[in-house]
C-alpha cells in the first residue's frame, strides 16, 4: 500500500497512498520536515523555553473563545452589557467561553511577559536574531492594543473609563492630538461609533495583524533557529549528517515536552477559570459589573494588570506630554535592544554581576510598577512609580556602559546538558 | 419548607413599600416634635422610639440599651451559594420584600425554579406573579416615573450588585440601617450615608438610632459612629434578622453568577482530566528522551 517520494534533499520517505496523492500536489512533506522534524532545536531548553509554545495555545484559545462570543455578543452602547450578560446566563456554557476569554488575556500577557523575560535572561535578541526580536516587539505592541480594544467591549463602566483616559493619552500630542483623539473615537466622546469601531479592530484587523506576525516570527525563527540557556550557536557544531550535534529533531521531542508543559499550563489556567474567574478583582473589576455611565467615575481608574506598568510610568510624571513621552520610550526602548547589549556574550549564565543586577532591578521595577500602577494616587505609590521608572529606564540607558566594562566568563564551546536519568 | 414559599400579590409589594417610606416620614416629624418639646419627660418618653440619633438624650427606659455595630466595618456576610435552602429562603423574602422596588432584568422566574430546585406548579403557584410567565425576566412592578417621583431616583438592578458591591457591603447596607431625622426617608445608613432608600425592613428588624461621639479629625470636631442603640422592636429578633438578611444576601450572590456552583462542580473534573493528562503526557515525554544524550 505504501509509496515512495522523493523530497529534494533529503531520503526518499515511504508514505501511504493519499499522502503521496497529496504529496505530488502539496509540498507537505517539505512542510512537516521544516517545521517539525527537520527542524533541529538546541536539546538543553529549560523552563523559560516553555512560554514560546503556550504563547501559541493562548493565542489559539483567544480566537477560538472569541469566535463564539461573537456569535452571541451585540456590539451597541445600548446591547454591548447586556449581551455579555446573556452570554454568563443563558447561552449554554457562554460563562465558561467568557471567562476562559478574559482569563485568556491575562494569560496571554503572563506568558508573553515570561517568554520576553526569557529573552532577557539569555540574550536571544542579540545577532542574528534582532529582526527576531523585533517582530516579537512588534506582536507585543499589536496584543496591547488587542487586549485594550477588548476591554472596552464588554461596556462596562471600568471599560467606558479606561477608554477615556488611553485615548486621550493621543491627545497630549502636539497641534494634532485633538483632533486625533476626536478621530480615534469618531465622535466627541467615546460613544457608540468608539464601541463599533474598537469592535471592528478586536475581531477583524488586530487578529489578522497578530496572525500575520506570529507566522513572520516564527518564519525568522526558522531562519536563526532558537537560542538556548548556554548562548551560542548549535550550527557551528554539525555532525556528519549536516545537522547540529546539540540539536534534536522539533518533533517529537519538543513536541511532546511542550504538551507536558500545555498540560501544566491549562491545569493552572483551569483553577483560575473555574475556581477563581474575577481573580479577586484582577481579571474582572467589580466597577465593571456595573454598565458605563459617563456621570459616574469609578472612585479609581487603572488600565488592566499587564498594562499598569505603563500607565504607572504616564501617571509618575506632572507634566502630560513628558509623561506621554515617557511612556512611547519605555516601549520603544525594547526595540533598541540588540544594539544597546554591548555584551560578548548572550547568556547571563556568563554575563557579570552588573548585567545581572540590572535585570533584577529591572524585573523588580516591572512588578513595582504593576503594583503602583494599581493603586490610587496616593503620594507613597506615585513615589513607587517614580522610583521604578527610574530603575526601568536604567536598565536600557546604562546597558551599553554595564555590558561592556564588566568582566564576563568565555562561554562554552558546546552546549552544557545532561540527560536525565 | 417549600411550603413557605407564598409571595406576598405586587401591588401589596410596592403599597408596602410607599407605607414604609410613609412610616419614616411620620416617624421624623414625630422626632422632631419630640425634640422641640423635650422639656417635657413624658413627650420625650413616648417618643423614644422615634428619638433623634443626633440628639444625646438617652430613653427613660428601665433597662439600658444594648449597645451594637461599633464593629460594623468588619461584618461579614458569611454566605454559602451551596446553601440551598439558604437560597430558597432568600428568593422567597427577595420577591416578597425587594421585588416592589428592585428588578432583576437579567434572571427569569424558570432559572431560579431550575437552580434552586423549586417544582415548576410551586413556581408557578407561590413565586411567578399572576401577571407573568415564569420564563419572564424579574422587573419590578413599579413605574419608573413613580420610582423618580418617591425616590428622587429610581432603585437600582440588583442582578449584578452582588458582584459590583460584594456580598458584605450588602450585608451591611440591609444591617446598619437607623433613625435620621433629618433625610426625607426618615431613614439613613452607615454603609451608604444618604441613601434614597427607605428603612423598608424596619418591621421586621425594628428601629434603631446610631450613636455619635465627637472626635477631633485633622483639627475639626467631626461626629463619628460609635453604636446602635435598639429602639423599638421589629417582629423577628437580632438573630432572626440577621439570618433574614443573610439568606438574602446569598440569593443576590447566586443571581449575580447563577453557575458559578455548576462551574465549580465542573472544573473539579476539568482539573482532574488535565492532572491524569499532563501525567501520561510525561511518561511519554520521558521514554522518548531516553534517546537524547
Amino acid at each position: 500500500m505504501s509509496v515512495e517520494v522523493h523530497p529534494p534533499g533529503a531520503p526518499p520517505v515511504k508514505t501511504g497512498r493519499l499522502r503521496a496523492w497529496f504529496y505530488k500536489r502539496f509540498p507537505i512533506e517539505e512542510f512537516i520536515s521544516d517545521q517539525l522534524t527537520g527542524y533541529y532545536a538546541p536539546k538543553n531548553f529549560n523552563f523559560w523555553y516553555y512560554f514560546g509554545v503556550l504563547s501559541l495555545v493562548v493565542l489559539v484559545l483567544q480566537l477560538f473563545t472569541g469566535i463564539f462570543l461573537t456569535m452571541f455578543y451585540k456590539v451597541g452602547e445600548a446591547t454591548s452589557f447586556s449581551s455579555v450578560e446573556f452570554i454568563m446566563r443563558e447561552v449554554d456554557y457562554g460563562w465558561l467561553i467568557r471567562y476562559l476569554h478574559s482569563t485568556g488575556a491575562s494569560a496571554f500577557f503572563l506568558v508573553v511577559y515570561l517568554h520576553m523575560f526569557r529573552a532577557l535572561l539569555y540574550g536571544s535578541y542579540k545577532a542574528p536574531r534582532e529582526l527576531l526580536w523585533i517582530i516579537g516587539m512588534v506582536v507585543y505592541l499589536a496584543l496591547m492594543a488587542e487586549a485594550f480594544f477588548g476591554y472596552v467591549l464588554p461596556w462596562g463602566n471600568m471599560s467606558y473609563w479606561a477608554a477615556q483616559v488611553i485615548v486621550n493619552v493621543f491627545g497630549t500630542i502636539p497641534a494634532i492630538g485633538p483632533g486625533l483623539v476626536e478621530w480615534i473615537r469618531g465622535d466627541y466622546g467615546i460613544a457608540d461609533a468608539t464601541l463599533n469601531r474598537f469592535f471592528a479592530l478586536h475581531v477583524v484587523a488586530v487578529p489578522l495583524a497578530l496572525l500575520l506576525l506570529v507566522m513572520l516570527h516564527l518564519v525568522a525563527l526558522r531562519r536563526t533557529g532558537s537560542s538556548n540557556p548556554d548562548g551560542i550557536e548549535i550550527k557551528d557544531h554539525l555532525g556528519p549528517d549536516g545537522h547540529p550535534i546539540d540539536g534534536i529533531p522539533f518533533h517529537p521531542y519538543y513536541t511532546i515536552k511542550d504538551t507536558v508543559g500545555v498540560g501544566v499550563f491549562l491545569v493552572v489556567f483551569s483553577i483560575v477559570v473555574f475556581f477563581v474567574p474575577t481573580f479577586g478583582g484582577y481579571l474582572l473589576e467589580p466597577a465593571n459589573f456595573e454598565m458605563a455611565n459617563p456621570l459616574s467615575t469609578p472612585p479609581e481608574i487603572t488600565p488592566s494588570w499587564y498594562l499598569t506598568p505603563y500607565y504607572a510610568i504616564l501617571r509618575g510624571i506632572p507634566n502630560q506630554r513628558l509623561g506621554a513621552l515617557l511612556l512611547l520610550l519605555a516601549i520603544l526602548a525594547y526595540f533598541f535592544l540588540p544594539w544597546l547589549d554591548r555584551s560578548p556574550v548572550k547568556s547571563m549564565r556568563y554575563k557579570g554581576w552588573l548585567s545581572r543586577t540590572f535585570l533584577a532591578l529591572f524585573v523588580i521595577a516591572f512588578l513595582g510598577l504593576i503594583y503602583a500602577g494599581q493603586h490610587g494616587v496616593e503620594p507613597i505609590y506615585v513615589l513607587i512609580g517614580r522610583v521604578c521608572t527610574v530603575l526601568y529606564f536604567a536598565y536600557f540607558v546604562l546597558m551599553p556602559w554595564y555590558t561592556r566594562i564588566e568582566r564576563v566568563k568565555p562561554a562554552p564551546d558546546r552546549l552544557r546538558f545532561r540527560a536525565h536519568a | 419548607m417549600l411550603d413557605r414559599l407564598n409571595v406576598v400579590p405586587l401591588a401589596r409589594k410596592t403599597s408596602r413599600v410607599v407605607l414604609a417610606a410613609l412610616l419614616g416620614c411620620v416617624l421624623a416629624v414625630q422626632a422632631n416634635a419630640a425634640s422641640e418639646s423635650a422639656s417635657s419627660p413624658a413627650a420625650a418618653a413616648t417618643s423614644a422610639s422615634a428619638a433623634d440619633s443626633s440628639s444625646a438624650a438617652a430613653s427613660e427606659s428601665s433597662a439600658p440599651a444594648e449597645a451594637f455595630g461599633s464593629n460594623w466595618e468588619g461584618w461579614r456576610s458569611g454566605n454559602s451559594v451551596a446553601d440551598l435552602d439558604s437560597l430558597q429562603r432568600g428568593a422567597r423574602d427577595f420577591l416578597n420584600y425587594c421585588n416592589g422596588c428592585h428588578s432583576l432584568k437579567y434572571m427569569r422566574y424558570s432559572r431560579i425554579g431550575q437552580d434552586l430546585q423549586i417544582p415548576p406548579d410551586l413556581l408557578q403557584k407561590d413565586l411567578v406573579p399572576a401577571t407573568r410567565k415564569p420564563t419572564d425576566y424579574i422587573q419590578t412592578p413599579m413605574p419608573e416615573q413613580d420610582a423618580v417621583a418617591w425616590f428622587g431616583k429610581q432603585p437600582p438592578d440588583l442582578s449584578l450588585m452582588a458582584r459590583e458591591r460584594g456580598t458584605d457591603y450588602i450585608y451591611r447596607f440591609l444591617t446598619t440601617f437607623y433613625v435620621d431625622t433629618s433625610r426625607p426617608t426618615g431613614a439613613n445608613n452607615l454603609q451608604l450615608p444618604t441613601t434614597a432608600m427607605p428603612d423598608v425592613l424596619s418591621e421586621l428588624e425594628g428601629l434603631k438610632r446610631a450613636v455619635f461621639r465627637t472626635e477631633m479629625v485633622n483639627g475639626t470636631k467631626t461626629q463619628v459612629f460609635d453604636h446602635f442603640e435598639m429602639v423599638a422592636s421589629g417582629s423577628l429578633t437580632r438573630e432572626q434578622y440577621d439570618g433574614f438578611v443573610r439568606d438574602i444576601v446569598n440569593f443576590l450572590d447566586y443571581v449575580g453568577e447563577p453557575a458559578q456552583a455548576h462551574r465549580r462542580a465542573l472544573g473539579v473534573w476539568v482539573v482532574l482530566f488535565l492532572l491524569v493528562f499532563t501525567w501520561i503526557a510525561y511518561l511519554l515525554k520521558k521514554e522518548y528522551w531516553k534517546d537524547v544524550h
